[in-house]
């Protein structure tokens, strides 16, 4: 037998040292690209933060599982460009902590939903999914109309996500609560809010201007998705990884 | 400890020389064709490496990429379709109906847009839904059923922000205290009574001056609508928003107005015609 493998079995330095060749390897090849993982971000404009209200119903999102049958993410496939638009980008999600990614869909995808249907669709439909399409297997959300929304620790929510490389600013977290109230409100003046973020779907968005809810946020987030990034801005070349 | 290979007086087979209190290991490699292919694996990995895009800052010398692949799909299916959209572009909406090959094409494109983008308001088959969620399948038409009425919603959309957007709006007349609650039922009434459902012949006599003061502008006097100021018909039997008196009170204390998005910000001029000329085909087109 050409390769003596009893020298390595019996020389415990030898083995050592040879094992954490072998798994170094093994972790270099998994570490070394996410030093490259700017290469794979996309240098397009327009992709924000979510704004605080947003956020809220992001954090809704992931509360009643919607990723388990919605993903978040148009592959770049002919039949899903054709039905939902432009392919997504990993710099549409940069700011997704958790991210919302997915293969797996038993409703359809909705990275690109955001102005795609009215608001007054978006609560008929959570709130009773097969009142206006009869052959829904989604679930009812109704209770989201009668939720109070929990505001208080909107802050600490930026906050958090500023640790984690989202780019809040002082100005953002300290405007956070009233930027979350001015949303949901008609009443409200948006200038601030639209000047940090551009873009927000803001206004009655639940059909109950009195009360804040669970729905209103969940509302302005599906709004958003997808209508940050202008595409006609951009040729194929850009988008090239 | 290997010591000696020797073959297995039982199977015939080589032992690996491995021995442990007396039991002796049959050697029995993988086949060679297995192995072989394994080898072409690892060879064609390699070769991948070189070709396609497999690591950080290297493209890969074939230069091929899968966003560059969809490009190239979507671009060689819009060539293959450029002549029909082409002509759908450039031919008046009422003459495409005339021409049976391109309606044929436009009612198959614009069924699957509708499925799309449409149905989950309007319904897969374009029957709405209640809640303000228009049916498409009758003659009734909030915004005007003819070809250039529809083409014009679906392009611009109802209350959508868009700067040619239809818009009008319904007065909160409960909620902004601009009717009383009496005064509200009395409307009601006498809105039931112009498709002949009412019971109450006093109160709907008492709502039919309001109604003159408050509704006439958009809903006409004799209660028939007006597609131009999107004012929906009172006198027939088709309600976004239920058709009791409770649910008709409820839209005049609320004041009512769907919102339908500005299509035109999504799809391109021959796919909104192609649907204009599909729901125009669903039923009541003008």
């Amino acid at each position: 037998m050409a390769f003596r493998h009893d020298i390595i079995e019996r020389n415990v330095i030898l083995l050592a040292v040879l094992t954490l060749i072998t798994v170094s390897i093994g972790g270099l090849v998994q570490i070394i690209p996410l030093f490259a993982v700017e290469t794979t971000i996309e240098r397009v404009q327009g992709v924000r933060p979510y704004s605080p209200l947003e956020l809220a119903g992001r954090n809704i999102y992931i509360r009643e599982g919607c990723y388990v049958c919605h993903s978040q993410q148009i592959r770049s496939f002919r039949d899903e460009a054709e039905r939902y638009g432009h392919y997504s980008l990993a710099a549409e999600s940069m700011y997704d902590h958790p991210f919302q990614w997915g293969s797996k869909r038993t409703g359809p995808d909705l990275a690109r939903v955001g102005g795609k249907y009215s608001n007054e669709w978006h609560v008929a439909h959570l709130a009773d999914p097969r009142g206006v399409v009869p052959e829904s297997v989604m679930p009812p959300y109704s209770f989201l109309r009668e939720r109070a929304l929990r505001a208080d620790d909107i802050a600490a929510h930026l906050r958090t996500n500023r640790t984690v490389g989202v780019p809040y600013t002082e100005d953002m977290i300290a405007n956070a609560l009233a930027d979350l109230r001015a949303q949901a409100d008609p009443e409200a003046d948006t200038t601030g809010l639209l000047a940090r973020y551009p873009k927000a779907v803001a206004g009655d968005l639940d059909g109950d201007p009195r009360h804040l809810t669970e729905m209103d946020a969940l509302v302005a987030y599906l709004q958003m998705l997808g209508t940050l990034v202008k595409f006609s801005d951009y040729t194929l070349k850009d988008l090239q990884q | 400890m290997p010591t000696k290979t020797e073959k297995d007086a039982v199977t015939g087979t080589m032992t690996t020389g491995h021995e442990w209190d007396g039991i002796k290991e049959l050697n029995t490699p993988l086949p060679k064709w297995w192995i072989y292919v394994f080898y072409a694996t690892i060879v064609w990995a390699a070769a991948y490496y070189v070709f396609y895009p497999s690591l950080p800052w290297v493209r890969g010398i074939a230069g091929w990429s899968q966003r560059g692949e969809l490009a190239e799909k979507l671009a060689a299916e819009r060539e293959r379709v450029r002549p029909m959209l082409e002509r759908i572009r450039a031919m008046p909406i009422a003459d495409l109906q005339r021409s049976a090959e391109l309606r044929d094409f436009a009612f198959a494109g614009g069924r699957a847009a509708f499925a799309d983008n449409c149905a989950p308001c309007h319904g897969a088959g374009g029957a709405g839904a209640k809640g303000g969620f228009p049916a498409l399948v009758d003659d009734e038409w909030i915004w005007g059923g003819d070809l250039a009425a529809i083409q014009r919603t679906i392009t611009y959309g109802v209350r959508s922000g868009h700067a040619e957007t239809r818009t009008s709006q319904m007065p909160r007349f409960g909620a902004d205290a601009l009717l009383t609650p009496a005064q509200i039922s009395d409307v009601a009434e006498h809105v039931l009574s112009l498709s002949g459902r009412s019971t109450n012949a006093a109160a709907a006599g008492r709502g039919k001056a309001t109604y003159a003061d408050q509704c006439v502008a958009c809903h006409g006097d004799t209660g028939r609508g007006n597609p131009e100021q999107g004012g929906p018909s009172l006198v027939d039997q088709v309600w976004l928003y239920g058709s009791d008196k409770a649910s008709i009170e409820r839209s005049v204390y609320l004041g009512r107005g769907g919102v339908m998005p500005a299509w035109t910000e999504r799809l391109d001029e021959a796919t909104i015609k192609m649907l204009t000329l599909y729901v125009h085909s669903l039923g009541g087109g003008r």
